[in-house]
């Protein structure tokens, strides 16, 4: 009985020194040349595979940015400080700064849509986008199923009465869920701006009344409330012109006093979601 | 044993009758975690095949020379009880190199594999295999067509699988099922479906 154990633990041991020798000489023998540098930026990049880029995730990104064929600051995802110590561990430029959010311009959430029907489909913006348009009656506003929300890596989208509502603070810009949209409702957008049209519906003033509570009528009392050039006309709507400096403030959204209240900072729009109260507890979508 | 090996038991069988995660219930972690897209499902499918091989290869020319009796310091001594402990160290152990020298002689081979090798180094279907070679007695060759076969195998659920829940995320289900409840669920209904096969040899 004793040699068996002794035999035992001898054999096995035996084997396993040998097999951790054959895989020592192996990984010596067929060890593959990497760039260190390439770890040493993928250690500093966060690691979100997000995609925002262009790259195929992370250590895409950490390959091409040695290789130079990417600045660093093409990662949305980091910080300045994040770019900057990548920059320097890498001895390169970090190339200019332009920071972006994104931001549903749709306000029509259940309680100030007509419904139109009752859709008991797929659950997801682009189905409902092919057969008939989902539930609510504005044909260009926010479809309220999420795939937005879905997409988003950081869950940045929140669903509020079956709209779509961008926190910024949690925003880093990388565009997923714009490509995502079936509406075309989500656009980037200056990180620093504050006050949007939540309002993204082509057509005439008096259509848009007839389906929603919350439209933008074109009436232009922004554009004489705010600075020259803060605002521009687009069709049948204004749209805040994101290219001029200085960008509007809380201040323009008080002086406006917009009739249908489409012109809101981002914390008034946020705020105003949550106070109201959705009409079927079923339909807040998860 | 080699001359009456019944090799359709060991191809069609390993594939259909006796299929890893539908009949034998072998590896179902890998089968659950990732089954939620066709894509990955198809890297991990070829992941189990090729590692499923090399080693039945592995592990059945190890066994052959383990069953006979050792002669040490004049003690008659049999260390078939060794079998597991043994195999468990050489899967690893042949799972670690191949991926070494996958990555040096074939990157695309490792791009598509790389990342699911580690996940399966002692995954129970893989341990299985080895298990049942030994328990039959089969002689190398045999051992290796079982492998490859039971690979093939645990790929085809694992690819099944995937296309269904591919379309069970789209469809509408009541709520207590969301989720890996109708996983398990559908699990069950597709490994009644293999049932069917049972008896053809």
């Amino acid at each position: 009985m004793g040699t068996t154990i002794l035999v035992a633990i001898l054999f096995t041991g035996v084997i396993a020194l040998l097999l951790g020798i054959i895989i020592g000489v192996v990984s010596k023998l067929f060890s593959v040349p990497s760039d260190p540098r390439v770890e040493l930026v993928l250690g500093l990049l966060p690691g979100a595979n997000c995609g925002g880029c262009g790259k195929a995730g992370c250590a895409d990104f950490a390959k091409a940015v040695v290789a130079g064929e990417c600045p660093p600051n093409k990662c949305p995802v980091s910080s300045s400080e994040q770019v900057s110590s990548i920059a320097r561990a890498l001895g390169i430029e970090a190339g200019s700064e332009f920071r972006q959010k994104a931001v549903v311009l749709c306000g029509g959430d259940v309680n100030q849509m007509k419904m139109l029907t009752l859709y008991n489909g797929v659950s997801d913006c682009v189905s409902a986008s092919m057969i008939g348009g989902g539930p609510k009656s504005c044909a260009y506003g926010c479809l309220g199923m999420g795939s937005c929300a879905r997409s988003c890596p950081f869950g940045a989208i929140e669903m509020i009465n079956n709209l779509a509502v961008v926190h910024a603070e949690l925003c880093v810009g990388c565009g997923a869920c714009v490509k995502t949209c079936p509406r075309n409702l989500i656009k980037l957008v200056p990180a620093d701006s504050e006050v949007h049209i939540y309002c993204s519906s082509p057509v005439k003033a008096p259509l848009k009344r007839q389906v929603c509570n919350v439209p933008c009528i074109g009436c232009r009392k922004c554009m004489k409330s705010g600075e020259e050039g803060q605002f521009e006309v687009d069709g049948f709507k204004i749209k805040v012109a994101y290219d001029h400096q200085p960008l509007p403030g809380a201040e323009v959204v008080d002086a406006a006093s917009c009739p249908t209240g489409c012109l809101l900072t981002e914390k008034q729009h946020l705020a105003i979601e949550r106070a109201e109260k959705p009409v079927v507890e079923e339909e807040v979508a998860s | 044993m080699e001359g009456n090996t019944n090799y359709l038991e060991i191809t069609i069988g390993a594939v259909l009758v006796y299929n890893f995660v539908l009949s034998r219930f072998m590896g179902v972690c890998p089968f659950l975690g990732v089954s939620k897209r066709l894509d990955t499902a198809l890297g991990m499918g070829g992941a189990v095949i090729f590692v499923m091989a090399i080693a039945s290869f592995a592990t059945s020319l190890v066994y052959q020379y383990l069953t006979t009796e050792i002669e040490f310091l004049g003690h008659h001594l049999n260390l078939v009880f060794l079998k597991i402990t043994l195999f468990i160290l050489i899967i690893a152990a042949l799972v670690q190199i191949v991926e070494v020298i996958l990555q040096k002689l074939s990157p695309p081979l490792y791009k598509a594999l790389g990342i699911y090798l580690p996940l399966i180094t002692t995954n129970c279907a893989v341990m299985g295999a080895a298990s049942i070679n030994a328990q039959e007695g089969r002689g190398i060759l045999a051992a290796t067509l079982f492998g490859t076969f039971s690979g093939i195998g645990f790929a085809l659920a694992l690819l099944i699988f995937a296309g269904l829940r591919e379309r069970l995320e789209l469809s509408q289900i009541p709520r207590p099922f969301q989720g890996m409840a109708i996983a398990l669920i559908t699990a069950g209904i597709l490994a009644m479906a293999f049932l069917g096969f049972s008896g053809i040899c």
